[in-house]
């Protein structure tokens, strides 16, 4: 019992983990119909500058109180992603408005390998920290009444926290700003949220930005993880099958398919992997968000398309 | 002036209906061939075929299987690498297993495998569509990538999972010297693109449109979509597991599953975007640009920067080659949406008229 | 308008493309030797990479200041690989001819020498794999163009199976013990498999095999199973990211960093930098040397390289463990020339048939290393037509929050057990590929 509850909760968290990189994706195919397979470089061009501007800014202004260079880093790297998303409107997104799909799917492949490209020309190749401060260290429930106790990874848990209260935040902004209103009236229907005269390219860079807020919590949270690296991009991977079993237009969906896709993910790796000599998490995610298409096809929560014939 | 069709008339339904109608086409078809079966050999050096032709003819023929799936039949599909891999590791065990069987008749028989893989693989699209299929098929990347690591009888036990094929030989030739490769590989092309183009041009092609355009229309018409997606599949799966074994076998010479990996099949996928959905002429184009690309870059770059004096560094390289590639799909695809391929159309359009404007 | 200006691109692209792919490929000067260089700087294993590449180039560097090759110097070109073979096979092609004619390779990628031990013998160049590879390579009876100098991958596991043993009290109180083997998906991961499973036979302890999907960076279900099966030792088979991944679930899950053992590969400064105290207590094999910042190569190469401003990568990287081995690498490969020299003409250039001669017939006895600088740092190796590994000593090295130090013995890997099985699998090889086993008057050429 007492695995299976850690494993059961050591799912849970990454589930979290997943759908804050979900998030991204979500935001952005909500607003504009396009589906960012950019996310993941998002992620790592972002914690990328925040680590590296971490380390810079200490040794071009001589401050040395964390709290304070992290803020900073925080909000170098807010500034930039909030560039990085007006490029992609002006120079991308805004010469392509109304082509198929795929066609966009593909200029975000084309994003993917620039940002790629380009923040490793600016900031290196190699492995670098991002300390924000989480604990490293492991709690154990309950050892009195499981024999080792339940492993609860406290950087996990924070990180939990922090995708829940992003969420929360998210959440009141769509509903309760203005701004928020006018970003799902534009979800809605392109041609009539501009009919109305809600400015399109403005809300896109807004979407965009928001996106790469996003996409910078989720890379300080997965790089105090794993530490800042190509690599980092590659969690976008892990977070599709999040994407696609939550629907691509729920964000409570990317929530939801987090935690399926976690837990069925750990839960799978560590009983049913032994059997099969190891290493099935991946292709079990894709699996079995799969499966739940098959029941419904445009994910738990995402819209219905309708065809007209 | 000099492409017209004037005098140039029909006087059977077969004549009517070939692939080239207009006789300029056919003689540039034809020096076409003459120039790649004869010239090339001839006059290539062997870099040029290791590095670039044969990897350009076999990726074209997976991005001639892509094609029809994405481009006539609207199944996005990311997938191919995997499909690739099937008909690679399912031709090498024919060819180690069965004691003196013919490499040509594996490679078909890899086709054979990587199409039942792929029919299966395609049963959920006749429920799940669009972008949900596409990452849908990623289960069938990673699944197919985990099995040839894990199962050992895949990989004829070796204990490091990697396997390598020797002494390639069809009817006797031993296709060993670069030169033999790259026939080989042209001829595969040819034969395969032929079947690709007549396929596209008969009734099970217009499904396949029809089922692109519209399914719900095409079903109510009396279209099956069951056949239709599944037939798809099927053919595209054969082709790109015939390329997938020609790569392992010609090419690579000795592989590992991380050789047919997901930037296998975002790859093919983006040759077939750029060379134009819809089109076996975007195929070759797309390959072309996405197999030479990175090499031309490669090249060009550290002699630019000696040009202007500064020395770069390969992994700077490396990563402005990225940018450069990048830059490039997004700026091709907002010049043309609908790929090379119909850049190459409205050329020929032009060469109608020329020299008049209109 | 669009038209015209995209014609006109293509054009010019067309030009360019000529004239790059016809652009002089070997000008072959002739007091000059061409050694190939394939590493890769970029992606998920580039934090290894390029310290072992930065190495390997400044110890050319410095061959070329102390006079060259018996006055043939050395010139020298990098290819990026990115670890990913067919880019490891676009360099070889595009390399093998040029400068006069590549003199070997050395992959650093067990992928990409799997490729690459099918194309080298038709074009006759040697292959160094030093310290990785295929394992089976060591019989060079089969493995004519094959080196893995210094150690394989079963010499590796054995290493650490009679590390562990000593710590046990003896090989025999392994029985009933439990170790794991996280390993890194992948050719080089799967390479000490069947060796542990050889011990693991012989002296009764369970082995555990817990793969982890390339590049390794999810790692958390992996060590919540190590948790739960309270393995006694953890052997760890990373690469890249990989290392520092496992060392941070480590950490996450409490398992003591005191009984994890890893590889050669899995054993050096950018794997536990980032973890810093966390990783204290981490032991790891070596391939003889570790971090040698006080030795007398690393001293000469600061002076002659770094000094004049010629250093490939940063200064503080000199004589840290993957430099270390990248300079090992360069000079094996230096000492096959001089070798082949000695042989063919001295103050010739050999070509890659002589330097495989040489490479065969390496004789480096410990006055020879200690002239070239790496007293302390290496045993003597010496090669011969069946035997390409030339050395197998190890020891084990620990890190203690800041740096690496050798906390045992030199220790030999047991040749007993290795040898069937390195016969074994030649032999296996050379069937499938039928091929046939040297003969002797082949080993005297």
């Amino acid at each position: 019992m007492g695995p299976f509850l850690e494993t059961l909760i050591g799912g849970l968290m990454t589930g979290m983990l997943y759908s804050l990189v979900a998030l991204g994706f979500v935001l952005i195919f909500k607003a504009s119909g396009v589906f960012n397979f950019a996310q993941g470089a998002m992620v790592l061009f972002a914690a990328l500058t925040m680590a590296r501007f971490a380390q810079w800014i200490p040794q071009w202004t001589g401050l040395t109180d964390k709290l304070l260079v992290n803020l900073l880093a925080f909000g170098v790297a807010m500034v930039v992603m909030i560039g990085v998303a007006w490029l992609i409107e002006r120079l991308v997104l805004g010469k392509l408005v109304n082509q198929e799909g795929i066609t966009l799917l593909m200029a975000t492949l084309g994003i993917t390998y620039f940002l790629d490209g380009f923040g490793q020309t600016l900031f290196g190749s190699d492995i670098y920290k991002i300390d924000v401060g989480l604990p490293k260290d492991p709690i154990f429930l309950l050892e009195q009444t499981f024999q080792g106790g339940i492993l609860v990874n406290q950087e996990d848990l924070a990180a939990a926290a922090i995708a829940a209260a992003l969420v929360a935040l998210l959440a009141a902004f769509f509903q309760y700003t203005s701004t928020g209103r006018a970003l799902r009236a534009v979800a809605d229907d392109h041609q009539a949220a501009q009919s109305i005269g809600i400015p399109l390219s403005r809300i896109w860079v807004i979407v965009w930005s928001v996106a790469g807020f996003v996409a910078l919590v989720a890379g300080i949270i997965w790089g105090s993880k794993l530490g800042v690296q190509f690599s980092l991009s590659l969690v976008a991977l892990k977070a599709l099958p999040v994407v696609i079993l939550g629907g691509l237009t729920s964000v409570p969906g990317a929530i939801i398919g987090g935690l399926i896709i976690g837990v069925g993910e750990k839960l799978s790796e560590v009983f049913i992997g032994p059997y099969f000599g190891g290493g099935i998490e991946i292709w079990f995610a894709y699996v079995l968000a799969l499966l739940f298409l098959l029941v419904r096809p445009q994910g738990l929560f995402g819209e219905k398309i309708i065809d007209r014939v | 002036m000099l492409y017209r069709e004037n005098g140039q008339f029909k006087t059977s339904y077969s004549a009517d209906q070939q692939i080239f109608p207009i006789l300029q086409d056919r003689i540039a078809m034809g020096l076409l061939l003459a120039v790649a079966f004869v010239a090339v050999p001839l006059l290539g050096s062997e870099y040029m075929f290791r590095a670039i032709f044969i990897p350009f003819l076999i990726l074209s023929l997976a991005a001639l299987g892509l094609n029809i799936l994405v481009g006539y039949c609207g199944q996005i599909s990311l997938g191919t690498g995997a499909f690739m891999a099937v008909g690679a590791y399912a031709a090498y065990n024919f060819q180690v297993r069965i004691e003196g069987m013919p490499v040509l008749l594996s490679m078909l028989l890899g086709g054979v495998c990587a199409t039942a893989v792929g029919v299966v693989f395609g049963i959920p699209s006749l429920r799940i569509k669009g972008l949900y299929l596409a990452v849908a098929t990623l289960a069938a990347q990673f699944f197919v990538d985990w099995a040839f690591l894990r199962i050992k009888w895949f990989t004829n036990d070796s204990a490091s999972g990697s396997v390598s094929v020797a002494n390639v030989n069809v009817f006797g030739l031993a296709i060993e010297t670069p030169v033999a490769k790259y026939l080989f590989c042209l001829s595969f092309l040819i034969v395969f693109g032929l079947l690709a183009k007549n396929l596209v041009r008969s009734h099970i092609g217009r499904e396949w449109m029809a089922i692109r355009d519209m399914d719900v229309a095409a079903a109510v018409i009396g279209i099956r979509p069951v056949h239709a997606k599944l037939s798809a599949f099927a053919v595209s799966s054969f082709i790109v597991g015939v390329a997938g074994a020609l790569w392992g076998f010609v090419y690579l010479g000795s592989w590992e599953p991380a050789a047919f990996s997901i930037d296998r099949s975002f790859q093919l996928l983006f040759m077939v975007i750029i060379g134009g959905l819809g089109s076996i002429m975007g195929s070759f184009f797309g390959a072309a640009f996405i197999v030479l690309l990175p090499i031309l870059l490669d090249q060009l770059l550290p002699a630019l920067g000696s040009l202007v004096g500064l020395d770069f560094d390969t992994a700077v390289v490396s990563h402005v080659v990225s940018m450069i590639f990048g830059a490039l799909i997004v700026f091709f695809l907002i010049a043309e949406p609908h790929g090379l391929a119909r850049l190459w159309a409205v050329a020929k359009e032009k060469l109608r008229l020329w020299p008049f404007p209109h | 308008m669009k038209l015209k200006s995209l014609a006109l691109a293509a054009a010019l692209s067309a030009v360019a493309l000529s004239t790059v792919l016809t652009a002089p490929a070997a000008y072959a000067q002739a007091k000059e030797q061409f050694f190939p260089l394939l590493p890769y700087r970029t992606g998920p294993f580039a934090p290894n990479g390029v310290p072992w590449a930065n190495g390997f180039a400044d110890y050319l560097k410095l061959v070329n200041a102390q006079g060259g090759m018996n006055g043939v110097k050395i010139i020298f070109e990098e290819c990026e690989t990115g670890y990913l073979t067919d880019k490891g096979v676009e360099c070889y092609e595009r390399l093998k001819g040029k400068h006069g004619g590549a003199t070997m390779f050395q992959p650093l990628s067990t992928g990409i020498t799997f490729a690459l031990t099918e194309k080298a013998p038709a074009d006759k160049i040697p292959l160094i794999t030093a310290g990785y590879g295929r394992s089976e390579s060591q019989d060079g009876g089969v493995f004519k163009w094959n080196f893995p100098l210094m150690g394989t991958y079963w010499v590796a596991a054995d290493a650490l199976t009679q590390v562990i043993g000593k710590k046990e009290g003896g090989l025999d109180k392994l029985k009933g013990k439990k170790i794991a083997l996280v390993y890194h998906d992948s050719p080089y991961g799967k390479e000490p498999i069947p060796l542990l499973q050889e011990r693991s036979k012989m002296h009764g302890f369970e082995l555990q095999l817990l793969p982890v999907t390339s590049p390794g960076v999810e790692q958390k279900s992996t060590w919540l199973q190590i948790r739960q099966s309270k393995p006694d030792y953890v052997l760890l088979w990373g690469w890249g990211v990989m290392n520092s991944t496992a060392l941070k679930e480590a950490v996450a899950t409490g398992y003591p960093r005191e009984k994890m053992y890893g590889v050669w590969w899995s054993g050096a400064e950018p794997d536990v930098k980032d973890v810093g105290d966390g990783a204290k207590g981490y032991n790891a094999v070596t391939m003889q040397h570790g971090a040698e910042p006080n030795s007398k190569i690393v001293k000469d190469i600061l002076a002659l390289v770094h000094g004049k401003g010629q250093g490939t990568g940063p200064k503080e990287e000199v004589g840290s463990v993957l430099y270390m081995r990248g300079a090992i690498s360069a000079m094996l490969g230096v000492e096959g020339v001089k070798r082949a020299q000695e042989r063919f003409g001295k103050g010739k250039v050999m070509t890659g048939e002589q330097t495989r001669w040489g490479l065969e017939n390496l004789a480096l006895d410990q006055k020879k290393l200690d002239a070239l600088g790496f007293a302390g740092v290496m045993r003597p190796v010496s090669t011969s037509c069946v035997d390409h590994v030339g050395a197998n000593w190890a020891r084990v090295h620990t890190w203690d929050g800041a740096k690496w130090s050798f906390t045992s013995d030199w220790l030999q890997a047991d040749e007993q057990i290795i040898k069937p099985m390195v016969k074994a699998a030649a032999d296996k090889y050379a069937a499938e590929k039928k091929l046939t086993r040297r003969t002797p008057e082949d080993c005297q050429s």
